[in-house]
């Protein structure tokens, strides 16, 4: 019987969230790594970066007080903080190409313990593709961490040896936040950062059926 | 004297063809033309492909132009949204064709068209299924697919305030693929809510330069509370 309690949704948003340093410039995907930006220590400046325009991206506005024109990629309404700034979907996109955000956090179907990531498509057969901004982000930001639970709901490890699901980008992934275990891809394979208590490392290699290295 | 303003829609959209690749600007609820895509709902055209980032939501917009029957080609990064029923239904029954392209690749293409470059290396989507078997190329180390630009016919775009010379300021989010496609496309129309005087906009702060914009055309503000989510 296992004698460890997973990290919640916030507890892994607060985990990230630590590791995010002043002044860093960073892209928060859709879905749950939105949670990150309600852990960002007061007193460290980070700057979210939005891809459809916007750096200095401020939280939702109270209820009356949305403004259709100031949307984030998830299309929801947000607000600019102070030194906030707009620019078109070309600028944006060069920003995350040309290595300028310093992290982009995202969700996951599937990591490969060398970083490949599988987040945008399940390949199931009829269903309509839609990609969005999940390629360039993945490859563009100087860190890419991938946010998600360690097991999919059948309980198999979404951390793999390789990818079933369509790729999104090759070698991306620098590290995995998840709500058993902080892991690091490298090209030769899984590095362990953190675990929750109660949770050792061979238990942890079990899980994933892969080997994983001490950080040196 | 150089006067880009249009009186109305139908004479700012006059001219487009059968056939014509339709640029279209807006994310979400924020910078879509919808004058502008209901102006060309209502002209006799065919055949037509159309850009923008998404395929539309709800029954309205650009959801209305693709039931309408004129669009033969989307190309777009995300087609499937929560009330994207219209395009759905079309894909589905082989009525529409679908080119899904990355966001940012979609922007940069879009840029190429408008700066004249014949095509690009890329980095996003190597080694994934969107590459196809486009060529790749390998340099200092890090792999890139060959992309080229996507020029239009004709831009529809929306902005917040322009004068006689076609110059552009945009509102918020709202500016997203306005000023890229702005250069990409033949004869670009843009609507704006406001249209001043020369000399009025700051030279400093203009987004898009008339040089860009052929037609300009004055349309009411309404509250942009359609699409991507239910209020």
């Amino acid at each position: 019987m296992a004698n460890y309690r997973p990290r919640s949704r916030d507890e892994l948003a607060q985990r990230i969230a630590q590791d995010i340093h002043e002044g860093a410039y960073v892209n928060l995907g859709i879905g749950m790594p939105t949670l990150v930006a309600n852990y960002l220590p007061p007193d460290r400046e980070v700057v979210l970066h939005s891809e459809n325009g916007i750096l200095g991206m401020g939280p939702a506005p109270a209820e009356g007080d949305e403004d259709y024109d100031l949307i984030n990629a998830g299309k929801q309404p947000v607000t600019l903080l102070p030194g906030g700034a707009y620019f078109h979907h070309s600028d944006s996109f060069a920003m995350m190409r040309g290595g300028h955000l310093d992290i982009c956090v995202l969700g996951a179907f599937q990591v490969s313990a060398t970083g490949d990531l599988a987040n945008w498509s399940t390949g199931e057969s009829g269903a309509i593709p839609a990609v969005g901004g999940a390629m360039d982000l993945a490859i563009g930001a100087k860190q890419t961490w991938v946010m998600t639970n360690l097991l999919t709901r059948n309980g198999d490890s979404k951390i793999v040896e390789q990818c079933a699901y369509p790729l999104t980008g090759v070698g991306c992934v620098s590290r995995v936040y998840s709500d058993l275990a902080t892991l690091e891809c490298t090209p030769r394979g899984l590095v362990l950062i953190d675990l929750v208590p109660g949770l050792d490392k061979a238990e942890l290699e079990r899980i994933i059926a892969l080997p994983i290295a001490d950080a040196a | 004297m150089i006067n880009k303003i249009s009186a109305s829609v139908a004479q700012a959209l006059e001219g487009i063809q059968d056939g014509a690749t339709v640029l279209i600007g807006g994310f979400g609820t924020a910078g879509i033309p919808v004058e502008l895509i209901d102006g060309l709902c209502a002209m006799p055209v065919r055949d037509l492909t159309v850009v923008n980032n998404n395929a539309g939501n709800g029954d309205t917009g650009l959801a209305a132009l693709l039931k309408s029957g004129k669009v033969r080609k989307i190309i777009c990064s995300f087609p499937r949204q929560a009330d994207s029923h219209v395009f759905d239904a079309l894909y589905r029954a082989g009525k529409i064709e679908l080119e899904l392209v990355p966001q940012g690749t979609l922007a940069e293409r879009l840029r190429a068209a408008g700066a004249g470059i014949g095509a690009f290396f890329c980095p996003t989507g190597y080694g994934t299924e969107l590459a196809g078997n486009r060529e790749t190329r390998e340099i200092n180390g890090r792999h890139y697919v060959l992309e080229e630009p996507i020029h239009g016919d004709v831009a529809l775009i929306k902005a917040e305030r322009g004068d006689r010379w076609g110059n552009l300021l945009y509102r918020k989010s709202a500016r997203n693929f306005g000023p890229v496609m702005a250069t990409a496309a033949r004869l670009t129309v843009a609507s704006v809510h406001d249209i001043v005087e020369l000399g009025e906009l700051d030279p400093e702060a203009i987004v898009t330069p008339g040089i860009y914009v052929d037609r300009i055309v004055k349309i009411e503000r309404r509250a942009t509370t359609a699409g991507g989510f239910v209020r």
